[in-house]
């Protein structure tokens, strides 16, 4: 489903955030994004999400090397994935509802449709009640669970996620992750970055673990408890 | 097809309500612009008046010759015939110094005493019309052609005045054109900067919509339709400008037209001078909206 072929990421002056990297991940796949701060996990989504390009190296999606892919495809290509973020990125001046609806507007669902999805998305996280209310009126854990309803209400076959629960305390993070293995079981591959080893510990999934934007040994769960 | 006029409506008529919830700022924006327009179009509707004025001395342009006191009656009638067939001319007329005089008996009534006079004062005099559509330059070529015909004493044409105002109108046409580009360019600049200063204020929203996968259509359909009523608001204002304008002056400029023309003919609003406030208005508030979606909105990617 994607695959890294010997990808180096350099940003504009400063070294190599990825250092010719070769990984897959396959369709229905849970993959853990581990490794400190700084070890290139952001920018190695950020490579899925056509957010940058890759210096060198192919960079496959379904199949396509999606590196050299032209500005205008872009969008097309965004809208096959789910995304979610740390600091969640909803629109602060719409509602649960409208943030949701989002990706469904775009897409040029009509409005009946618009709205059963959404509904239906908004039950899976949990919070039908809060269609109205805007994120500021949301808790942490609750707006972003609104991202993740933004992020699975096309129903894609990949979720990426960046720290998701970066944000969060120890037990919301706990379920926000137990959300995405629901989305898992029924098909989605999902690839979330983490540094948060004491979650991981608690959850199923492979592990990819980079070092210095290179592929390390993932660690071992015996040092981490 | 549905789904993208139905996308159109929705941004249309939200464009609307956006530019609604801030009716202060709105109302600012499209008042400039529609002085900017009224600016032009009211220069316009000037000159039109007076060309219509100009128009209704056609033969205000007519030249008078006075031939010279010894000429002959018969030389007269040649020079008639000779003056038709120059370039320029449509029709030459013969006032007889006999028929002058009696003329000029009957309306100053000075009949008696210039009873005594033993030659007749008046020289033989030809009235001649230029055809219509003459130049101010080959107007005054036919003058100095006139004045060096033999038997000849004095060419006038009385009114000069009608070629400077003529030649006044066709300067102002050009400065209509002028300001009406200037003026033009001008709105061009103010809704762009208004449309770059509400990317800008929009700049996470712009982020955050491309990240979910819009396209830069869907981007930047907003930001256009708000350069557009902007236009269309600009346009209205400016026409109720104009209207207003017009009110107020039409009872003082038909006085002073009365006063020159016998017929005065003012000329108002009419469907062109609309329909040009409102494309002018559309056409440079969408115009405005592209100079800075254009350059600003591309500008804008995730990080
Ligand atoms: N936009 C950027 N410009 C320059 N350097 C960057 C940029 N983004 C990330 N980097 C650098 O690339 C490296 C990897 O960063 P990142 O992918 O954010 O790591 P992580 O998400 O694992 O913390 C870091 O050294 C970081 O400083
Ligand atoms: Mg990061």
């Amino acid at each position: 489903m994607i695959r890294f072929d010997s990808v180096t990421k350099r940003y504009d002056g400063t070294g190599e955030a990825l250092r010719n990297l070769s990984f897959e991940v396959d369709s229905g796949e849970m993959v853990f994004l581990t490794g400190s701060s700084g070890a290139g996990k952001s920018t190695l989504l950020k490579l899925i999400a056509l957010i940058e390009r890759p210096t060198r190296g192919q960079v496959l999606f379904d199949g396509r090397n999606i590196a050299r892919m032209a500005a205008r495809e872009i969008p097309r290509h965004r809208r096959q994935l789910g995304v979610v973020f740390q600091d969640n990125k909803l629109l602060v001046e719409r509602s649960t509802f409208d943030n949701v609806a989002l990706p469904l507007v775009i897409a040029g669902l009509n409005d009946r449709e618009i709205a059963r999805r959404v509904r239906a998305a908004l039950d899976q996280v949990g919070l039908l009640k809060k269609e109205r209310s805007k994120p500021g009126a949301l808790s942490l854990g609750e707006q972003q669970r609104v991202g993740i309803a933004r992020a699975v209400v096309t129903r894609p076959r990949v979720i990426i996620a960046d720290e998701p629960t970066g944000n969060l305390d120890p037990w919301l993070s706990l379920e926000i992750m137990k959300l995405f293995g629901r989305f898992n079981d029924i098909g989605v591959t999902m690839l979330i970055a983490t540094h948060d080893l004491n979650l991981l510990g608690k959850l199923g999934g492979r592990r990819i673990r980079l070092e210095n934007g290179e592929l390390a040994e993932p660690e071992d769960d015996a040092l981490v408890f | 097809m549905k789904h993208w006029l139905k996308l159109h409506w929705r941004n249309c008529t939200g464009s609307l309500r956006d530019l609604a919830e801030r009716p202060l700022a709105t109302l600012l924006t499209a008042a400039v612009i529609g002085i900017a327009l009224a600016m032009p179009a009211s220069l316009n509707l000037l000159v039109k008046n007076g060309s219509n004025l100009a128009g209704s001395w056609d033969d205000a342009r007519d030249f008078s010759v006075y031939l010279k006191l010894d000429t002959e009656l018969s030389k007269a009638q040649q020079l008639v015939d000779q003056i038709e067939a120059l370039t320029g001319v449509a029709q030459v007329s013969l006032t007889s110094a006999d028929a002058a005089l009696a003329d000029f008996r009957a309306s100053s009534g000075l009949g008696e005493v210039l009873e005594e006079l033993e030659d007749n004062p008046l020289p033989h005099t030809l009235g001649v019309r230029p055809i219509e559509d003459i130049s101010v330059a080959e107007l005054d070529a036919l003058g100095q052609q006139l004045a060096q015909l033999d038997a000849v004493e004095l060419v006038q044409i009385d009114t000069e005045w009608v070629q400077r105002l003529n030649a006044m109108l066709d300067f102002l046409r050009r400065v209509v054109l002028l300001a009406s580009t200037l003026l033009v360019i001008g709105v061009l600049i103010i809704v762009g900067n208004t449309i770059r200063l509400d990317i800008q204020s929009r700049r996470d929203e712009i982020e955050v919509l491309k990240l979910v996968g819009a396209s830069d259509g869907f981007v930047r359909r907003p930001f256009l339709y708000v350069g557009l009523w902007y236009g269309i608001l600009g346009g209205l204002l400016a026409m109720l400008v104009l209207l207003l304008g017009s009110w107020l002056l039409a009872a003082p400029l038909e006085t002073l037209v009365g006063l020159y023309a016998s017929e005065a003919n003012l000329l108002g609003m009419d469907w062109a001078t609309i329909g040009w406030v409102l494309a002018g208005g559309v056409l440079s508030g969408w115009g405005g909206a592209w100079t800075a979606v254009a350059r600003h909105l591309s500008a804008i990617q995730p990080s």
